[in-house]
């Protein structure tokens, strides 16, 4: 297998043209799956028998809590790649990622604690799922604080990029051992998410949401990436040249 | 004694390959490449900012260059930098001494961590550059001279085929320079290599084959 | 160009005194490296025993701030116990964190360490074990005690101790990880905690529980268990994170 196209992602300029190219074909489709998805799912799909119309949130807070993770993931993921292989293009996609990430960690919060309030009356439970988000938002922050004390980029690049595979590393672990906190004390769960005997009405938008906001983060991503390496490159003489043409 | 005899990474010569570095967003070598055999010595002169210090550290293997390569006997020193590592002396502009720790102390943990250290071997290196008055005091108390006399002491426990020396006359007065002369002049001797930065010239019992200028 | 000048030069060299004999240009073994690494550390730490007390102080006075603020009562004391103790061990233990690397960075010993020739992860290891020796042993020793102020009956200490002992093993680990990123930083507290406890939180979780069935005079080994794969993790995995952050931070 030819790796030469990994090889070209490791150029700046090659990405920043890519990504231009790339990013309507991920935006128009996440602009359509989400509309259409909320649409069928806050509008045509019935209501739950159990939680009314109280359970449609779901379809906002399911996806935020799905990219939460996935964001993580991709982070942790370009930025193994950036201490590795050396590639700075990786380490401006995991820096590109981190914003976007702790704002769906946010999201997933908000949602979830809004979720809670009427259904069981209070905005908060110590529930594992929603803790678990929690600490996925700590360590959102302490990537992005890792990397705001540095002046120096490639510094800040390697120091955090090494802290993020080893939150990477972390997650299952620390995932684990909240569930277990939480098994102890017998607390009530209050996300009953993904249950397979969901009928279609009510499965189908929250596939098309969970699909469309995927989308719609790589289009973010694409959109961050390029502002992240018109930034890092300013100096650079490819860039000059591409904005005098 | 013949340092080729001694079973280090490389026996030949070192040589820097087109190095560019930069330091955060500074081009600071700018395809900096140079041989040295074993037996020589280099100078590496220039301004300050020219990037003397990050020269010596990227031969050293600390710093990583974003092109071109430090070869030891046409090898990239990368393949093995532990072996590397283990055949280099590298001093910098702080003598890496620790304030609480007696000079005797500090050489015997500093260098102890790399060589077996016989009591007469530090006693002999201690005597060699005059703190046998001193050494057992804290380092706290020496001025800045005396610790520089702690660091060539360091160095003269180390023979390694190559040390990177970056400004080793500094604070040192008239006696001490012609101490870290003669000890530069025992390791070329020996078939050692030198890299030594210094923007002053060198103690006269030191000649430089190369002098390498850096341009700021 | 110079030929190699190599051969030109013969007899022996007039080096005075410095019996230093070609065998001892062969690397110092990594368990006598170890040895000295931890052996300097225990050393300069004693040299400013003032220094140690700290760590400690902090920890009894955090376990005291909890009679104070909710109830004096002893049975309500002993509930809260388990929880307390550890939270205030983690918070001494982000505090003693400071004088892990911090000199050894400034004066150029950890740059020593990496050219020496030796594994770097290795020589870590030993430091961090110094430091535990330094501050998470005592730690550990002073919990049972802090406990019997809390209510805690004696029976239950020798739990306490245990679980502490296992927990702070990881702690320190993952303090050295945390405090080797962001290695050059001033002011780097905040960052330091907001790094450190995320990660610390599975200590926490199953060290407060061992804690807590020791406290009811429960049988506490599923916990602890846990608590020692914890320790057996992060030593395998913590000084080599660590040695790669050093070597992030030479650069």
């Amino acid at each position: 297998m030819s790796w030469t196209w990994f090889h070209k992602l490791a150029s700046p300029p090659y990405v920043y043209a890519l990504a231009a190219r790339l990013t309507p074909w991920f935006a128009w489709p996440a602009a359509l799956l989400i509309l259409g998805g909320l649409y069928a799912g806050l509008v045509l799909a019935p209501p739950d028998y159990q939680q009314g119309e109280g359970f449609r949130i779901i379809y906002v807070h399911a996806p935020t809590a799905w990219l939460s993770i996935l964001v993580y993931v991709v982070m942790g993921v370009s930025a193994g790649i950036g201490l590795i292989w050396r590639m700075k293009v990786a380490h401006a996609v995991a820096a590109s990622c981190a914003p976007i990430g702790a704002s769906f960690t946010v999201a997933a919060l908000v949602t979830g604690s809004l979720w809670g309030k009427p259904m069981w009356g209070t905005f908060w439970e110590w529930d594992p799922r929603l803790v678990s988000e929690l600490i996925l938002l700590f360590l959102y922050l302490g990537y992005l604080g890792l990397r705001a004390g540095f002046d120096d980029t490639q510094r800040a690049d390697r120091a955090s990029a090494l802290l993020a595979v080893v939150g990477l590393v972390n997650v299952p672990i620390i995932h684990y051992s909240v569930v277990w906190w939480n098994s102890l004390h017998q607390a009530p769960s209050v996300m009953q998410l993904g249950k397979p005997k969901m009928p279609a009405s009510m499965l189908t938008p929250l596939l098309m949401v969970l699909l469309g906001f995927t989308l719609f983060f790589v289009a973010l991503l694409l959109v961050r990436l390029r502002a992240e390496v018109l930034q890092r490159e300013r100096s650079a003489s490819w860039l000059r040249e591409a904005l005098r043409a | 004694m013949n340092l080729r005899d001694s079973r280090a990474v490389f026996a030949k010569e070192l040589q820097a390959e087109n190095l560019h570095v930069w330091r955060a967003d500074r081009h600071v070598l700018k395809g900096v490449g140079f041989v040295l055999p074993l037996g020589e010595c280099l100078k590496v002169s220039g301004p300050n900012g020219a990037g003397k210090t990050t020269l010596l550290r990227t031969l050293c293997g600390l710093i990583f260059p974003e092109e071109g390569r430090v070869l030891a006997d046409g090898e990239d020193v990368r393949a093995d930098l532990r072996a590397f590592h283990a055949s280099l002396m590298y001093l910098g502009h702080e003598a890496p001494l620790k304030a609480d720790l007696t000079a005797r102390e500090n050489l015997r943990y500093w260098i102890g961590v790399r060589r077996a250290l016989p009591g007469p071997a530090l006693d002999g290196a201690l005597a060699r550059v005059g703190a046998g008055a001193w050494c057992d005091r804290l380092v706290r108390t020496l001025s800045a001279g005396q610790r520089r006399r702690v660091a060539l002491a360091g160095l003269a426990l180390m023979f390694t085929p190559l040390w990177l020396l970056d400004e080793p006359t500094t604070n040192l007065d008239t006696e001490g320079q012609r101490l870290a002369g003669e000890l530069m002049a025992e390791q070329l001797a020996r078939g050692g290599a030198i890299v030594v930065a210094a923007h002053q010239e060198l103690p006269d019992t030191v000649r430089a084959a190369r002098v390498l200028e850096l341009a700021a | 160009m110079r030929s190699a000048g190599l051969s030109a030069h013969s007899g022996p060299v007039a080096v005075a005194a410095v019996a230093v004999s070609p065998d001892t240009a062969l690397r110092a073994p990594a368990l006598t490296a170890a040895r000295l690494a931890v052996s300097r550390d225990l050393t300069l730490a004693f040299r400013r025993r003032s220094q140690l007390v700290q760590p400690l102080a902090f920890f009894v006075l955090v376990t005291l701030l909890f009679p104070l603020a909710i109830s004096p009562e002893l049975a309500r004391l002993r509930s809260i116990a388990a929880g307390v103790l550890w939270v205030a061990a983690l918070l001494a233990s982000l505090l003693a964190l400071e004088f892990l690397f911090r000199d050894d960075a400034q004066d150029g010993t950890l740059e020593q360490y990496a050219l020496a020739g030796q594994s770097l992860t290795w020589l870590l290891f030993a430091k961090t074990l110094a430091h535990w020796l330094l501050t998470g042993l005592p730690l550990s020793m002073m919990a049972p005690i802090a406990a019997l102020s809390l209510g805690v009956g004696a029976a239950a200490l020798p739990g306490i101790l245990v679980s502490m002992v296992v927990g702070t093993v990881t702690l320190s680990l993952i303090g050295a990880l945390a405090s080797a990123l962001t290695l050059g930083m001033k002011r780097s507290g905040a960052l330091l905690a907001l790094l450190t406890l995320p990660l610390s939180l599975p200590v926490l979780i199953y060290g407060a529980r061992a804690t807590e069935l020791a406290i009811a005079g429960n049988a506490y080994l599923a916990p602890l268990e846990l608590l020692a794969a914890l320790a057996v993790l992060a030593v395998t995995l913590a000084p080599l994170a660590a040695a790669a952050a050093v070597r992030i931070s030479l650069e």
